[in-house]
């Protein structure tokens, strides 16, 4: 069931990230990257990461991928134009896809499933663990987080203000 | 039950997505969703750690990596509205110029 479960939605992760790339329109390849983090939410629920599951559901697909099919909105962004497959991407690419593949089938091999892991249901990072060790341990990283936001906010509003060039 | 190496290769997949779009796509806005698909990746890596070593660290690092992700998409975009205001393209071969 747990791998079933990890092979359906990491299947749909997959097939998501090579939608992406092979989309010719900007807004086509925002849903699908909208798809991958969704299915990256229920693989980290399999993780056991309640916490970080609901936060890449309202952070990355609510709040930024938004931002960004607002931006394809504003700026009508339509079929792009590719690029012309250069000798290089040929010559380190294609030994470099059989590498990878190679790589990934031996550990497919060399892993059984069964081994190791989190069963479903026996949640392992709760939100109130990750909150007090947020509060406590990483203060100060938290702390320093809020200015960096800050200042992302005012160079945002001062760099798509119109009127300053 | 899944081995932990599963993950790390669905990671290593998500990232090297986004490496390829990154270097294949001409599209400025397509060019950072291929970053935000390698943030991703890497934060599936972290939160495969985390489980593996039973420890909640790699969901803080995660936390925080989403937090500067929102952060440079907030900062990325505006500079990207800004590109096309003065040069009315979003291809990136187009923007050759550091200044007009």
């Amino acid at each position: 069931m747990h791998l079933f479960l990890f092979l359906l939605f990491g299947g749909i992760c997959a097939g998501g990230a090579v939608n992406l790339l092979i989309q010719r329109k900007t807004i086509n390849s925002a849903l699908s990257l909208i798809v991958v983090m969704g299915s990256l939410a229920l693989i980290y629920l399999l993780l056991g990461a309640e916490f970080v599951a609901v936060v890449q559901v309202i952070i990355y697909a609510g709040a930024i991928m938004v931002l960004y099919i607002f931006v394809i909105m504003l700026l009508n962004a339509g079929e792009e134009e590719q690029a012309k497959g250069s000798n290089v991407a040929k010559i380190f690419g294609i030994p470099g896809l059989f590498a990878g593949g190679i790589i990934g089938i031996w550990v497919l091999l060399q892993h059984r499933p069964a081994e190791q892991g989190v069963k479903i249901g026996a949640l392992y990072g709760p939100a109130d663990q990750v909150g007090w060790m947020l509060f406590n341990k990483y203060l100060l990283a938290f702390e320093v987080t809020s200015i960096l936001v800050l200042i992302a906010i005012m160079g945002a509003v001062v760099l798509a203000r119109r009127g300053n060039n | 039950m899944i081995p932990i190496s599963y993950y790390l290769l669905l990671s290593a997949f998500l990232f090297a997505c986004g490496v390829t779009g990154f270097l294949i796509k001409r599209n400025i806005i397509t060019l950072f969703m291929s970053i935000e698909l390698m943030l991703n990746g890497v934060n599936l890596s972290f939160i495969a750690f985390a489980t593996r070593l039973q420890t909640l660290d790699g969901h803080i690092f995660v936390f925080f990596v989403m937090v500067v992700a929102a952060a440079e998409a907030a900062v990325g975009l505006a500079i990207i509205i800004s590109v096309y205001r003065t040069r009315e393209t979003l291809n990136v071969d187009r923007v050759n110029l550091l200044k007009l």
